[in-house]
């Protein structure tokens, strides 16, 4: 910086509106341009791995004594593609995003770094790599939660993730270093050639611990606490890549490692991942059902989401260890078709949602509202995101929770009581989940976009700028190809399938054909004949009103019915508290809501009421229960361990010397 | 005896209702089926309103002369208004019936509402119910008895 302060009595000084002096515009389309061209590279690369031959690359001297190594095959194809994909849309959309909230440079440079980890996990080939690919990941991601780091929440919603994503991290390190240590070597290849050789004990050591490292990661119960609060605290391109991608990592985790690599596991271990999953599926959509912050309530989606992936995977686990590779292979479709259309309905629930922050401020839907006027496109959008979450006909959701009930009722059980108990259960599960998923998505599109503006922010809202637009479309164009035709997915998941040792290889999966046939099964759907109805349906519906309005009298204009009151105001509608009050008593045992009903009289009589305040909080209960003792005993400890840390240089020397001697001592 | 055996020997009985009385108006509002009918308390004492349950009671059943209460006033054909008009009523009775598409009946009930009866030139009221809409039909009394509700209602619902 030059300075001419001689003639000049006004200097600038140092420092003075580091942000507003900036020319925000490059530097966003940069880092937003290279975040989507990372995506596409991703998409392709990831698209040739699932159709192309296996390919290997090593790389010897970018690390020390093992190098790196990457192995490209189906299965991490398309979650490499996943990846790709979303990261297009996210990285677009950040270019108007970054912009538009004034983004410090360290996240920008972040953003990209974030997308690069996150598609190196799956191409790892090697257990090194592996984790080092994840910690990029990990410790990237970290860095976007905390780029508004002056909030305390997200300061906060920081040291969780940090600590759980680290607990997480030591997991799988431990689980993979005994793998390859009990497997003879250091690459996945090498490991599933000797994997057969592991002792039980080993086999179930890896997996407890896997399922707990790659669980805390898919946000599966109960170690999903960092999820609802880093996924909402995080600028919403970032919880859109968290929570439609970096979540999969955690699955990818579990099918890689416990499926592919060790399995077929015993039938307990197809019944923990269906237990688990169930929980976690109907957990996160209670939660989701009675959020009021927008992006809580698709943070809490998200866990559901999870949860159903882990079920369908476990079922796949559990019924081709009894001996039915079919049936397993429509679980094991429902599981990777689940994950893809969550990736696309999630990224664009979220990007939406980012657009109503950005143009609002807001997340609280008691003080949305009105959006459909105001921010028409961001509307539709969120409402394709929201119809896919829900699970419903014409969503992206349907198909896959489809073929997931029809692997579940049609297994087959004839002298098997584990499949006949598990099996029944699980639907009841599925079917809870999937109606209270259309509770909550209804409550965030009806309570946060319809009706009238609750509040002065909502009202003044406007419509988002252009790039985040064509972000959010291309998210929405997959949720469409997801909902319509999901016979595009069909030779990539058949391709992904052949490789699941899991599901017997050879044996014939779902035909995802124009319409979804099921062998052995006596189910058959089709997507897109389905939408062709609808369409039809509407259209000729619309004639007949067209038609028949020449035979009614005109229409007669009246005032809005306000129950005799001279107009409706915002605080006569339904909020998302009040829509979602019944659900919270009918599940008051596990949600524990905090409500407090206050009420007031005047002084001068008992009987005139001057005013009632209610009161709710609802917090995570399983947070409350299980996280407040350890954080209890982990915080009174480091109390103990601050008094060794007294500010004395001496005493710190002593330390050292004193360490050095015991080292000295041992290494004798 | 069971239930269903009683009902065949006991048979029917209800009075027979008298002959209809001469209708009030021209015919009823256009409709064809029974008249649909929004009450608003307009600051009544609550008399009326219990006559009028005791009219579309089981004893009285006014809904076989085709006259029905609902609860909104986009669904309804006719007005019941009750009770002297207070200050605070005065727009939302103006406002339901705005509300009720035309044509439409207005059935004043009670001495209050036809001319302000005990509580005319109270502090808080505003006059009669005629006094702030146009009345069609008046049922005076305090109370009318459902036997005189249940009449007017006929003398509009022409059954």
């Amino acid at each position: 910086m030059t300075i001419a302060t001689d003639t000049s009595p006004t200097v600038p000084a140092f420092g003075e509106g580091p942000r507003a002096a900036r020319p925000m515009g490059a530097e966003a389309a940069l880092s937003g341009g290279v975040t989507a061209v990372l995506g596409a590279l991703g998409l392709a690369l990831g698209l040739s791995a699932v159709f192309g031959e296996p390919r290997q690359l090593r790389i010897g001297w970018l690390l020390p004594l093992v190098g790196v190594h990457f192995d490209l095959d189906p299965l991490g194809g398309v979650f490499i593609a996943a990846t790709g994909a979303v990261s297009i849309a996210v990285g677009i959309y950040a270019v108007g995003y970054a912009k538009r909230e004034q983004w410090a440079r360290f996240p920008l440079v972040t953003l990209p770094l974030f997308v690069a980890g996150m598609l190196l996990v799956p191409a790892a080939g090697s257990v090194t790599t592996f984790l080092l690919a994840w910690e990029l990941m990990a410790a990237t991601s970290l860095v976007l939660v905390l780029s508004e780091h002056h909030r305390d929440a997200v300061r906060s919603a920081g040291v969780f993730y940090a600590v759980m994503t680290q607990l997480g991290f030591v997991a799988i390190l431990v689980a993979l270093v005994v793998l390859s240590a009990g497997g003879g070597g250091d690459a996945f290849r090498d490991i599933a050639a000797h994997a057969d050789g592991l002792s039980s004990g080993t086999r179930t050591a890896v997996f407890l611990l896997t399922l707990m490292g790659f669980g805390s990661k898919a946000g599966l119960l109960p170690l999903h606490a960092w999820l609802p609060r880093a996924h909402p605290e995080a600028p919403s391109p970032v919880s859109a890549l968290m929570s439609a991608v970096m979540v999969n990592m955690g699955i990818y985790g579990i099918i890689r490692i416990d499926l592919q690599l060790l399995g077929p596991g015993p039938h307990w271990w197809g019944l923990t991942l269906m237990t688990v999953g169930a929980v976690s599926a109907v957990f996160g959509v209670l939660q989701a059902s009675v959020a009021t912050d927008l992006k809580r309530l698709l943070a809490y989606s998200t866990t559901e989401n999870m949860g159903l992936i882990t079920l369908a995977l476990g079922a796949a686990a559990l019924l081709s260890s009894s001996g039915s590779p079919a049936v397993a292979a429509i679980a094991m479709t429902a599981a990777l078709l689940h994950l893809l259309s969550h990736a696309a309905f999630k990224t664009l629930g979220f990007l939406a949602a980012g657009s109503v922050l950005a143009a609002t401020g807001l997340r609280d839907l008691d003080r949305l509202g009105g959006l459909a006027r105001r921010m028409p496109a961001t509307t539709v959008l969120f409402g394709i995101a929201a119809l896919g979450a829900s699970g419903l006909p014409l969503g992206a959701g349907f198909a896959s929770e489809w073929l997931l009930f029809q692997s579940l009722i049609h297994s087959p059980h004839d002298e098997n009581t584990l499949l006949a108990l598990a099996m029944p259960l699980s639907v009841g599960a599925v079917a809870l989940t999937t109606g209270l998923g259309i509770a909550a998505m209804v409550k965030a599109f009806g309570v946060g976009f319809l009706a009238r503006p609750r509040s002065a922010a909502a009202e003044a809202a406007r419509e988002a700028p252009p790039s985040m637009l064509i972000g959010m479309s291309l998210a929405a164009a997959a949720c469409t190809v997801f909902a319509v035709a999901p016979v595009l997915l069909g030779p990539t998941l058949g391709r992904v399938l052949a490789v699941l040792p899991t599901v017997g290889g050879d044996a014939a999966g779902p035909q995802l054909g124009t319409i979804l046939r099921l062998p052995g099964v006596a189910g058959s759907l089709s997507p897109g004949l389905l939408a062709a109805a609808l369409v039809i349906a509407v259209l000729f519906a619309l004639g007949l009103g067209r038609w028949g309005v020449r035979h009614r009298p005109a229409a007669a204009v009246a005032p809005l019915w306000a129950c005799g009151a001279d107009s409706l105001s915002a605080r006569m509608q339904y909020t998302a508290t009040s829509f979602a009050e019944p659900l919270q008593r009918v599940f008051d045992d596990i949600l524990r809501p905090d409500t407090d009903v206050e009420v007031t009289h005047f002084a001068e009589s008992h009987y005139l009421v001057e005013k009632v305040t209610y009161r709710t909080l609802l917090t995570d209960p399983v947070e409350q229960r299980y996280y407040t003792p350890v954080v209890r005993a982990v915080t009174s400890w480091a109390g103990l361990v601050r008094r060794t840390h007294n500010g004395s240089v001496h005493l710190y020397l002593a330390y050292g010397a004193l360490g050095l001697l015991v080292v000295l001592l041992v290494a004798r | 005896m069971s239930w269903i055996t009683k009902i065949a020997r006991v048979g029917r009985m209800v009075e027979p209702a008298k002959d209809a009385p001469e209708p009030a108006i021209g015919p009823p509002t256009g409709v064809a089926g029974s008249l649909q009918i929004r009450h608003v308390d307009c600051g009544s004492c609550n008399g009326c309103e219990l006559e009028i349950t005791g009219a579309f009671s089981p004893v009285y059943d006014t809904e076989r002369f085709g006259a029905r209460l609902v609860a909104s006033p986009r669904h309804a054909d006719a007005l019941l208004a009750t009770g002297v008009v207070t200050h605070n009523m005065r727009q939302p009775l103006i406002n339901t019936l705005d509300a009720i598409p035309e044509p439409r009946v207005v059935i004043a009930v009670g001495d209050c509402a036809v001319n302000g009866g005990v509580f005319a030139k109270g502090y808080g009221v505003v006059g009669s119910v005629g006094d702030v809409i146009r009345v069609d039909v008046e049922v005076p009394g305090c109370p009318p008895t459902p036997q005189d509700i249940a009449s007017a209602l006929r003398t509009v619902t022409g059954r």
